[in-house]
């Protein structure tokens, strides 16, 4: 996705009412891009008058914030407790032993980014793996293969 | 809608739109929580809305379907209750849609494939009501959840909301609401349990000095398992917004700030939709209701740090900054956001605010025990069978919570050990389950009512891994700030860790023991004070475990990967490849109908091999 100024300049002027707004205006900038493009924290350290050392430190402080774009598709394993004490590990160690990547990282083709999260409170159903915002509940290792077979086969076209 | 000028407006449109709603008018509720969401919930109620008109249902009947917040029995999910004979349909497909509205709706006949079972009797329950999980249940501050579209303020006001704000605006003083909250024995939900009413006048004395303050809602739920507070902001938000005005009005503050993660999006949309209706309605804003009382509410977004749902590091969040705590005194009541003094009370002491007023202190006072007053709510979580969100009286047991709520243990497995209160608190084992659930009881056996996470473990979980599992966790979300959590949580993991990979040393009880003092002695905040609790408490009712780890060399929950061995029972294994195809450490071999075997050398421990293995021909040692 091409990063244009002029749009992140747009969230940060809607965005910056009133103080503390640095992190509602990264968060809109991370929701449009994915990511935090290094003009996101210049733009934003230049209008909201906050040094960058300062928008840098919030940027990696939070786990919302990535500086790195994130591949075409994300999978969250949820790592709650309930997903934890239900399976949750196996799920993760089998996606990452597929992908070849651990979690936190992006493959090389940029088709998929593995993250974890702590808890998506929806613990009936764990454990909890979603796809680009799609959930899927009570994973197995069965189902964690068929899942990625399904993502790999709608990218080829199957 | 227009803004309503004063309270006599505000009374004229709730009689209005009171006697304009029948409440014997028949509605579907579909559970619109995110749980039941997950579940297709979704699917099911467009299928209600296509297949009453297409039944010709509303022809005769005039049916509402209702898009609630959550139920709480999300073990069960889709939900769906058709009021007001409350009948209850568990796990509803869309395909199940056409014959409800043909039997139930139009035929007045049970779906009975559609009933919960009662797992114990075997008896299929028509009302909701009835079934086990809702009926040892006191419901105050989820009363509505199952009742009310949380998009539609009218819906709210309807069945009595923002009338104690309207009581409280006309004839109470902002010292009666203090003493009123004080008197109702009300504590901070958020889990710490200190009274509300003190901590409201304590602000109050400082917001009179320094002319102005905030107050905060709380909504950063961070303890993984715990998700009623995105329960009640999904299905009631305007409880909480009532709840936080009537604080505003006590403590003379006009300016509020609600702090929500960003990982709830749909609490995060309903909450916005109800402080826009609130706004429109003039019962947020300037000159409320013409009373001249001024507070405006704004929304924050957690940017995903658990140790923004302490204090001090949420207002430094607020305030656009890294969410780093600070030392305490000065607290919040004195000098907290940008120096100003504020008061912050969690999502669920913000909601019972209302029904204080509303029902009175001494009403409130009655429920629960001598010292904990009203209700809790938990997320009963894990290895549960009716997993969902229970509110009951302080003070009723663990094991009523477990067994007669949450219908106990899945296949028939042995009950191990209930983590309360998330990585903070700590784990009981089956000895107190008798423990009575409130704020003292809890914190003398070392657990803590927290943030209401109930997790249950059962036989098959390692009570180590457990504990590493919570350390990782605390580790991983410590800020960084002061060193006794930044490497005392290090040190511990690092030593649960040579624990579980069987690589334990005699002396690592005592040393865990050791550090654990001195992160909770001398932490700056409470995400350091609490860390080692999951610790502690496994160490003092399971040290067995610990035990077996460090000398036996074994896992006896056959849980951690440096202990355990796979292996094919050759009786069992009739060669039928599947292991093999599945491993993708190619560790097992064999042919077509002879017997598989694993070699333990390349076995990355994975489990698959024994997940798909029909035959049960797949041992862990």
């Amino acid at each position: 996705m091409e990063v244009s100024v002029s749009e992140i300049n747009d969230i940060i002027n809607r965005e910056a009412v009133g103080d503390g707004s640095l992190i509602a205006a990264l968060e809109e900038i991370q929701e449009r891009y994915r990511y935090l493009p290094p003009e996101a924290l210049i733009l934003a350290s230049e209008r909201l008058g906050i040094p960058l050392s300062q928008a840098y430190s919030v940027a990696t402080f939070y786990n919302a914030f990535s500086l790195k774009p994130k591949g075409k598709h994300c999978l969250h394993v949820c790592m709650g407790t309930a997903c934890h004490v239900r399976g949750s590990p196996q799920v993760l160690n089998r996606l990452e032993s597929k992908l070849g990547i651990k979690a936190g990282e992006t493959t090389r083709d940029h088709l998929f980014t593995l993250e974890t999260v702590n808890c998506l409170g929806a613990c009936a159903l764990g454990p909890i793996v979603v796809t680009d915002e799609e959930y899927s509940g009570q994973m197995t290792i069965q189902k964690t293969d068929r899942l990625l077979k399904t993502i790999l086969r709608a990218e080829a076209g199957l | 809608m227009n803004r309503l000028q004063s309270i006599m407006e505000f009374q004229n449109w709730q009689t209005t739109m009171a006697a304009a709603s029948d409440p014997n008018r028949p509605f579907i509720t579909v559970c619109g929580g995110t749980g039941c969401r997950v579940y297709g919930s979704e699917k099911v109620w467009e299928a209600f809305r296509t297949e009453l008109v297409r039944q010709g249902a509303n022809a005769t009947l005039d049916y509402d379907v209702k898009v609630t917040g959550c139920h709480g029995f999300c073990e069960r999910g889709p939900l769906v209750v058709i009021r007001p004979q409350g009948i209850f349909y568990s796990h509803v497909k869309a395909g199940d849609v056409p014959e409800i509205v043909s039997e139930t709706i139009l035929g007045n006949k049970i779906v009975e494939r559609l009933l919960y079972v009662d797992p114990l009797s075997g008896a299929k329950i028509e009302h909701e009501q009835d079934v086990p999980f809702y009926k040892h249940q006191k419901r105050l501050i989820l009363d509505q959840n199952g009742n009310l579209d949380p998009a539609q303020i009218d819906e709210y006001i309807v069945c009595g909301g923002y009338a104690s704000l309207t009581k409280v605006l006309t004839s109470w003083a902002p010292e009666q609401v203090i003493s009123a909250v004080k008197a109702s024995g009300l504590r901070g939900r958020g889990g710490a349990g200190f009274s509300t009413g003190v901590k409201w006048e304590l602000c109050c004395e400082n917001v009179k000095k320094a002319g102005m303050g905030y107050i905060i809602c709380n909504s950063d739920e961070g303890d993984p398992g715990a998700y009623m507070d995105r329960s009640v902001m999904e299905g009631n938000p305007h409880s909480v917004i009532e709840g936080m005005i009537i604080g505003a009005y006590a403590m003379g503050i006009h300016q509020g700030f609600v702090y929500i993660r960003a990982e709830y999006p749909l609490a995060v949309k309903n909450l916005r939709i109800a402080i826009r209706q609130a706004e429109a309605a003039g019962l947020l804003g300037k000159d409320i209701l013409g009373s001249g009382f001024d507070f405006s509410l704004n929304v924050r977004l957690g940017a995903g740090a658990f140790v923004c749902g302490e204090e001090t590091a949420l207002m430094a969040s607020i305030e656009g900054r890294i969410g780093e705590p600070h030392p305490r005194p000065p607290y919040p009541a004195e000098a907290g956001l940008w120096g100003k003094p504020t008061n912050i009370n969690n999502v669920k002491t913000w909601a019972a605010v209302p029904i204080i007023i509303n029902k009175g202190a001494d009403w409130y006072a009655q429920i629960g025990t001598e010292k904990s007053k009203g209700t809790l709510i938990f997320s009963v979580v894990g290895k549960i069978n009716n997993t969902g969100l229970v509110e009951v009286p302080m003070g009723v047991s663990l094991r009523q919570l477990i067994f007669d709520i949450g219908g106990g243990i899945p296949k028939g497995k042995a009950f191990k050990a209930a983590q309360i209160g998330g990585p903070s608190g700590g784990c009981l084992p089956a000895e107190h389950l008798d423990v009575p659930m409130d704020y003292e009881s809890l914190s003398s056996l070392g657990a803590i009512v927290g943030s209401g996470g109930l997790v249950v473990a059962d036989e098959d979980t390692c009570m180590v891994d457990f504990a590493r599992y919570f350390m990782n966790f605390t580790q991983e979300e410590s800020c960084g700030k002061c060193v006794p959590c930044r490497i005392g949580t290090k040190a511990m993991l690092a030593t649960l860790e040579r624990i579980c990979a069987g690589d334990g040393k005699p002396s690592d009880i005592d040393y865990l023991l050791e550090l654990a003092q001195m992160v909770k002695n001398s932490s700056l905040c409470g995400l350091g004070q609490t860390a080692p609790n999951p610790v502690l408490t496994t160490i003092r009712y399971f040290r067995e475990e610990y035990e077996a780890h460090i000398f036996d060399k074994t896992c006896p929950a056959k849980v951690c990967k440096g202990l355990i061995t796979y292996s094919i029972i050759s009786e069992n294994c009739n060669g039928c490849m599947v292991c093999l195809r599945e491993c993708t450490s190619n560790a097992i071999t064999g042919a077509k109908r002879e017997v598989h075997s694993i070699n333990s050398e390349l076995c990355s421990k994975c489990g698959v091999c024994k997940e798909v293995c029909k035959f049960d021909a797949v041992a862990v040692n």
